[in-house]
């Protein structure tokens, strides 16, 4: 085991720029001109949040730029990180026409980073709380979900509360995401933007359950909104997993995120990364990036049957990376307690199309192996906190408006069983329930129209 | 392989491709470059009495569209700003290394004959194959009497041709404005005072663009700005029109015309050569992207040449003009009708939204299935134009209906039996 200073003849700037070269004004222009405009877009369908992609596409061309970023931001507060994080290929990007026509679509992740990032070289915050409706709403988890629920809850003229556990507001745009992908702290300015409305204080350290009880917040706020996010890590359930070496990819990520001194990081000679999401290719182009020599993912099916979408999987293969799919892990080799190995098991699928092991085993070296295969809702503390709370599939249950089982509280985004777990949808999510919540609360959505334009309310 | 060899008014060159008289002819090392590249001739830019004019800086100002530069350019340069010796002697010297190519000079001197007279007599002494009156510089001449000044009235246009013809050797192609309501009427009294061909079209007068941070057209001078004059692709239907309308007028009919307006290539030519023209002149295009694009412009008109079996530009010259006709000779029982390839269809929506917002609602949608209801649909093309991978037919339909143009049509009440 080694640490990442042995990364040579680069700065860490370097390693750790963003992916994909952010357009400049002339190349958004031309790229922008790409767009036709569609009537009734398919792409404004595909976005979760709705975004007017062909309107501030056109805007971005006609050199408004702030109408353009006003377009994005009034639909989606996080539109910045969206820019960033989306899986634009099976969103907008897939639906757009020049992709049916030409398997080229509009750049529209690219143009939407374009419009909010100068956008937010302006400095303007165009958000203001609209006059208070003298309600407060709490809401659980600075997160996606969220922050985007406090933005529309302040834009419509409540007060609202975070309480956030950690000692960060973003949520896994701070923790979660792969660092080369959030560079130059953007999630942090991305917060700030968000509180610049008004109308929100966010109090840190406060854990669900720990700290808080849903019956206690229901008692002193008019509302609660639980955004909580996925907390707890699956296990692979095989022998050895407790060696050192062995570990969680989302918070080794939240590591790397928050070190100050990225040489301080371990990094191992051989890698080897369990699971085939868009976490596994972050943590293993993040490990490579940072000097693993040899790198693999491990997939126990397809590529097809991967949640990493076919961008990401290539990224990950441009950057040194080895996919070996249709193997599963089955025991980790370790020495004195130290990881030094995974023994992998070739899977097949039967006659009945069930993955079953074929039972011919290899072992890859690895000192450093990586978990990634998904989060569950930490619900111990939830139940904890709220016993009464329905669950349904491991995660909380809710209705069309987003409201749950429990008089006044609702939730959205990842801890929820509707929906992707995406930035995007948890922002749409926690939108939707701010509306919701805003006019349970006898108040009306009038004025919003105007106010996500900025042009106050 | 088709012959390209060109001959309008006595003058001959090896292809129809000439450079108008313009900055890329306004000396010798560029006409020379031209004719490496392959130009057919030039018409030398426009020469005047000295002492020489004076340009400004800050000349040309430009339109662009969706990211595609220059569609339109104006400019508010003079004539020639270098002194007369220099660019006969040039001329000369050209002239006597390129033979085969079309020599044409073009001229603006005040409406006096003495100053025509002396300056053809000048000009007769270079070889020049031939002369071309400006009478179309809408800005900076016309001010002082000259271009579009003499363009504009018909009696100068007549008399100042008739004195040309009567000092000089050489051809007379009398080059036309059209900044005037209609441009038969110069081209009529150039052929009575004895033009051998008629050049059009001029540059527009325009005012390209405002800077909006200087409140000021642009090209900016100082602050100021002033009308100059338009061209490129964006004035060539204007141009086309105009030829057409000297074409078939009966009392032009025959007049060679050197078409000019936005030509960038050999569609664009061919097109000028089939409403009439003889030659064609090309100036944008080469200040766009050099003097190599005739190439192209050669080889592509002689190949579609070869494609339709035109041996030489005689074969197909003038071939659309019978086709060009008054609206009231349209046939009114002609009917066509929209038809969406569903198989090409990228489900965009502009031909349902053009359809529905501005024209007659024949465009129904079904879960993004866009489909032409017949009976509704007048075939005005404004969807097929729209289409953006051009998957919209425009159908003729069978109406078994007898020709009927208005003239003869029930609702006219002028009508002819």
């Amino acid at each position: 085991m080694t640490t990442a200073g042995t990364v040579t003849g680069k700065s860490y700037d370097q390693v750790f720029c963003g992916l994909g070269e952010p357009l400049d004004l002339k190349r958004a222009q031309v790229e922008a001109s790409r767009c036709f405009y569609c009537y009734d877009a398919p792409c404004i369908e595909a976005c979760p949040t709705g975004i007017d992609i062909p309107s501030f596409i056109r805007k971005i061309g006609n050199g408004n730029v702030r109408g353009a970023a006003l377009d994005i931001l009034g639909s989606n507060i996080l539109g910045g990180t969206c820019a960033r994080a989306c899986p634009v290929e099976t969103l907008c990007q897939q639906a757009c026409v020049r992709e049916a026509s030409e398997e080229k679509p509009v750049e529209i992740g690219l143009l939407q980073r374009y419009a909010t990032d100068e956008f937010f070289k302006s400095g303007e915050k165009p958000f203001r709380q609209a006059k208070s409706t003298g309600k407060s709403v709490a809401v659980i988890g600075a997160g996606p979900a969220g922050l985007s629920a406090a933005h529309r809850l302040a834009l419509l003229g409540n007060s609202v509360t975070i309480f956030e556990a950690k000692e960060k507001a973003g949520g896994l745009n701070e923790y979660g995401l792969a660092p080369y992908k959030m560079t130059d702290d953007f999630a942090q300015k991305e917060v700030a933007f968000v509180m610049s409305v008004g109308g929100i204080k966010i109090e840190h350290g406060k854990a669900l359950g720990l700290d808080l009880k849903i019956t206690d917040l229901t008692s002193k706020f008019d509302a609660v909104f639980l955004g909580v996010g996925l907390g707890a890590v699956n296990r692979l359930g095989i022998p050895g997993e407790a060696a050192e070496g062995v570990l969680d990819a989302a918070k080794f990520i939240e590591k790397i995120r928050q070190v100050k001194d990225l040489a301080k990081i371990p990094v191992a000679r051989n890698v080897v990364v369990i699971g085939g999401g868009n976490t596994a290719v972050d943590i293993a182009i993040q490990m490579k990036k940072l000097g693993a020599e040899f790198v693999t993912i491990a997939y126990r099916r397809g590529v097809e049957q991967m949640g990493a979408t076919h961008h990401e999987q290539e990224l990950a293969q441009t950057h040194g990376v080895l996919i070996k799919t249709f193997v599963k892990p089955v025991g980790i080799v370790s020495a004195n307690g130290k990881a030094t190995g995974i023994e992998l098991e070739y899977t097949a699928l039967d006659g009945a199309g069930k993955l079953v092991g074929t039972g011919t085993k290899f072992t890859l070296p690895a000192e450093q192996i990586f978990k990634a295969i998904g989060q569950t809702l930490d619900s111990e503390n939830l139940v904890a906190s709220a016993p009464d709370l329905k669950f349904q599939g491991g995660k909380v249950s809710v209705n069309a408006d987003f409201s749950t089982n429990l008089a006044k509280v609702f939730a959205g985004g990842d801890c929820t069983g509707v929906g992707e777990d995406l930035t995007v949808t948890a922002v749409q999510q926690g939108k939707l329930a701010a509306e919701a919540i805003h006019v349970k609360l006898g108040g009306s959505l009038e004025s919003l129209p105007n106010a996500v334009l900025g042009r106050g309310n | 392989m088709a012959d390209l060899t060109c001959k309008i008014a006595g003058v001959k060159s090896p292809n129809p491709f000439w450079l108008a008289s313009a900055p890329p002819t306004d000396k010798k090392y560029n006409v020379e470059r031209a004719f490496k590249a392959g130009w057919g001739g030039v018409v030398w830019k426009t020469l005047g009495e000295d002492p020489h004019v004076v340009n400004v800086s800050s000349r040309y100002g430009g339109v662009d569209l969706n990211g595609n530069r220059m569609m339109g350019l104006n400019n508010i340069e003079l004539i020639t700003d270098r002194p007369l010796e220099v660019n006969l002697r040039e001329i000369t010297e050209v002239k006597r290394e390129w033979p085969e190519r079309a020599m044409i000079v073009s001229l603006m001197v005040p409406c006096e004959e003495e100053s025509w007279k002396k300056i053809l007599k000048r000009v007769d002494q270079t070889g020049a194959d031939g002369i071309e009156l400006n009478f179309g510089c809408p800005h900076g001449m016309s001010e002082r009497g000259m271009g579009a000044a003499v363009g504009q009235v018909p009696e100068y246009v007549e008399m100042v041709t008739r004195w040309c013809k009567q000092n000089t050797r050489m051809p007379v192609f009398v080059k036309l404005t059209p900044n005037i309501t209609d441009v038969r009427i110069p081209a009529r009294v150039a052929k009575a005072g004895g033009a051998d061909a008629v050049s059009l079209i001029n540059t527009i007068n325009s005012i390209v663009s405002i800077d909006l941070d200087a409140m000021a057209p642009t090209p900016v001078v100082g602050g100021k700005g002033t009308h100059g004059g338009y061209c490129g692709p964006a004035v060539k239907p204007i141009a086309l029109n105009m030829v057409a309308e000297i074409s078939r007028d009966p009392l032009t009919r025959g007049l060679p015309i050197s078409g000019i307006g936005g030509i960038g290539n050999w569609r664009d030519a061919a097109e000028f050569i089939s409403l009439g023209c003889g030659s064609v002149q090309v100036c944008t295009a080469a200040m766009h992207y050099g003097f190599k694009i005739v190439s192209d412009m050669t080889d592509g008109l002689s190949n579609w040449m070869d494609s339709k079996g035109y041996k030489n530009l005689d074969a197909f010259m003038g071939r659309a003009v019978p086709n060009v006709k008054n609206w009231n000779e349209l046939d009114l029982n002609f009917k066509t009708i929209a038809k969406i390839r569903q198989d090409e269809c990228i489900n965009c929506g502009l031909c349902y939204i053009a359809c529905e917002d501005t024209s007659h609602q024949s465009i129904s949608v079904t879960n993004r299935k866009y489909e032409v209801i017949e009976e509704e649909c007048v075939g005005c093309n404004l969807c097929a134009l729209i289409c953006p991978v051009d998957c919209i037919s425009m159908v003729p339909q069978e109406t078994g209906m007898p020709y009927l143009p208005w003239t003869k049509h029930p609702n006219n009440p002028m009508r002819v039996s």
